[in-house]
């Protein structure tokens, strides 16, 4: 039941109402681009939230957390690229042939997603601290030049798609309105399973193995499996923003796993406000739309985003969730 | 003539090798003493190759521009250091990774401003452009053996500094325990900057050798630098020694990984699959090579603090 004296609340309730009256207010004001870019930041916001998951409340700086996101769209740009082809994806050991159904295809990005990352994980979290945030970014490089190398996609020019997922045929995500509508549904299913998640005894564990990894291992906790646990479960979800973003732009690419894009990912998760997983979607919000207003003021608008980020981390700790839903009861 | 190759890409392997340990020495001591990871530092190495690219035309003399370049980016280092990274030692390593992943993106964007999107080139020195034959019959490129010998010059220089100076004994002790050194009357703030300038110097070295092999180009340092994070990750956070040792095993690793994946795998599939598998696969060894040092010593090679 949620506590409706609480500014939190009432946050999420009211930017529930903005991302619902969106697509009809822009088209009402003739801005229609609003809603593709909304859409991307929606995407984007599932993406910065799973990392929230592991960085906010795991403790854990993921520098590679793009690698997901491409991993993701790579399986729907295939399976796409093998419908168009007519060709299977393999024939051995079983027969996969392409296909571009939204069913198959979306849970597969999540699951591959979680593989990687599972992989991934068990490695990087014998680590802690700054090796562990060089690790995941040197895998994510791994699969990036993975990606390049695959030749028969593309390699560095990737996949143009020719077609989006299907859904069911009354849901056609060729309309912008309606992939919107898929997206914001998405996201606000995975923030919901975030908020039963970091409340459940698993939660509380990850949280307790960031604050003292010892004494939880003395209350008798696995700390490396409840993290790979939520490791697992950030890059599932990673995974399928993946695919998402694959169609949004019809095309998958390297670029999608540069380490750039995990260092905006962190990036949204910071300026959103870590731990508190409505704060990233904020903070995906206002990346993009600094990036385009800034983009518009000046070619060189990098000059500017880079001292922005160095002012924000050295005096707005506790990003924008924290002046809209005011100070966090929660102990840190 | 395969022992031929295998010669050629060994020199190769060592003077990436060397190249790398330039990156990894300065970025491994900033680590090791001031607890803080530093994305800009490949920026230093960009600036380096720009500067010297700059200043070698100028002066007529790729050793003059370089002597030009490097006292500048050691300044610019320990300008960033005083304006930039010293309020964020005691925040967490996550702030950091932001603020330098800021400074990262200013840098590039500076860098198009002044010297355009173009890669420009710089040429090797004159006298170094021509090739020695260092075992009769192969031929090898004379700049490539001068960076060799810099480089492991530069390793016995820092071994030096290190082991025998007053300075290097405070770089040791801040190393250490750096609340023990501020308490016993050392200005470890100045000590700070200085070992920031020093790293800062050894990047655009490295940068400004690399620029005649590869263009001068905005974004060059960021390759650079996630190699050089293999490096450290796999020696041992903090340890020179260890970014050594790590820096020649990645160079060795990666440059014969480049030349002979590509050939064996001809020998089990196609040629055309076999340049690209080879390709990419060579491009991943390093990582692998990572993955699995770690999966055997969760702490590097030669861990610092061991």
């Amino acid at each position: 039941m949620p506590d409706f004296r609480s500014r939190e609340t009432w946050a999420v309730l009211i930017g529930l109402a903005f991302l619902l009256a969106l697509p009809p207010l822009a088209d009402a004001m003739g801005k229609g681009f609003y809603i593709t870019l909304f859409t991307r930041i929606l995407i984007f916001g599932l993406a910065a939230v799973s990392l929230d998951l592991i960085l906010g409340y795991g403790g854990m700086v993921s520098f590679g957390h793009a690698a997901f996101v491409g991993v993701g769209a790579y399986v729907v740009g295939i399976l796409s690229w093998h419908v168009f082809d007519a060709s299977p994806v393999v024939t051995w050991p079983v027969l996969v042939e392409g296909t571009e159904n939204a069913f198959v295809v979306w849970p597969l990005a999540a699951l591959m997603g979680g593989l990687f990352a599972l992989v991934i994980g068990a490695v990087s979290l014998r680590t802690t601290g700054i090796s562990f945030i060089m690790i995941t970014l040197a895998f994510a490089q791994m699969l990036f030049y993975l990606a390049i190398g695959l030749r028969k996609y593309g390699g560095e020019d990737g996949i143009a798609l020719y077609n989006k997922s299907e859904l069911v045929p009354a849901i056609d995500l060729f309309d912008r309105t309606t992939f919107y509508y898929v997206c914001l549904a998405i996201l606000a299913a995975f923030l919901a399973l975030c908020r039963r998640l970091v409340g459940s005894r698993f939660g509380m564990a990850v949280q307790g193995a960031r604050i003292n990894e010892r004494r939880m291992r003395a209350l008798g906790f696995s700390p490396y499996r409840h993290k790979l646990t939520a490791f697992v479960i950030s890059g599932a979800a990673a995974g399928l923003s993946g695919a998402l973003l694959a169609n949004a732009a019809e095309f998958v690419g390297p670029a999608y796993m540069s380490w750039q894009r995990s260092g905006e990912l962190i990036v949204m998760v910071v300026l959103g406000g870590m731990g508190s997983l409505f704060g990233p979607v904020l903070g995906a919000a206002a990346f993009l739309l600094l990036e385009e207003w800034l983009a518009d003021l000046t070619e060189h608008w990098q000059i500017l985003l880079g001292p922005i980020l160095l002012f924000v981390v050295v005096f707005a700790r506790r990003g924008i969730w924290g002046v809209v839903a005011g100070p966090d009861r929660r102990e840190r | 003539m395969n022992t031929l190759l295998l010669v050629e890409q060994g020199l190769n392997g060592l003077q990436l090798g060397v190249m790398l340990f330039l990156m990894a020495a300065g970025l491994t001591l900033v680590f090791g003493i001031m607890d803080m990871i530093n994305l800009a530092h490949g920026s230093f190495y960009m600036v380096g190759a720009y500067l010297t690219a700059t200043f070698a035309p100028l002066l007529d003399s790729f050793a003059l521009g370089l002597l030009a370049a490097l006292p500048l980016a050691a300044l610019a280092g320990m300008a960033v250091e005083m304006v930039a990274l010293r309020t964020l030692y005691r925040r967490e390593h996550l702030d950091q990774v932001l603020a330098t992943f800021g400074l990262i993106l200013f840098f590039n964007e500076l860098v198009r401003i002044v010297w355009g999107p173009q890669p420009i080139f710089l040429s090797p020195p004159a006298w170094l452009a021509g090739t020695v034959e260092i075992i009769p019959g192969v031929p090898y490129p004379a700049f490539r053996l001068a960076i060799i010998g810099v480089g492991l010059a530069v390793a016995g220089f820092l071994y030096l500094l290190i082991t025998r100076t007053r300075t290097g004994m405070l770089i040791r002790a801040g190393a250490s325990n750096r609340e023990m050194l501020g308490a016993l009357g050392v200005d470890v703030k100045r000590l700070y900057t200085l070992v920031f300038g020093l790293g800062a110097a050894l990047a655009a070295l490295a940068g400004a050798m690399a620029g005649p092999i590869l263009a001068v180009q905005v974004g060059m340092g960021e390759s650079v630098l996630i190699l050089t994070f293999v490096v450290i990750v796999i020696g041992g956070l903090g340890s020179v020694r260890g970014a050594l040792v790590g820096a020649l095993l990645v160079g060795m690793v990666d440059t014969m990984a480049r030349a002979l994946l590509p050939t064996l795998l001809r020998a089990v599939m196609p040629p055309s699959q076999a340049d690209g598998m080879g390709a990419s696969l060579a491009s991943m060894t390093i990582y692998i090579l990572m993955a699995a040092v770690l999966a055997w010593k969760p702490r590097g090679l030669f861990p610092a603090h061991a």
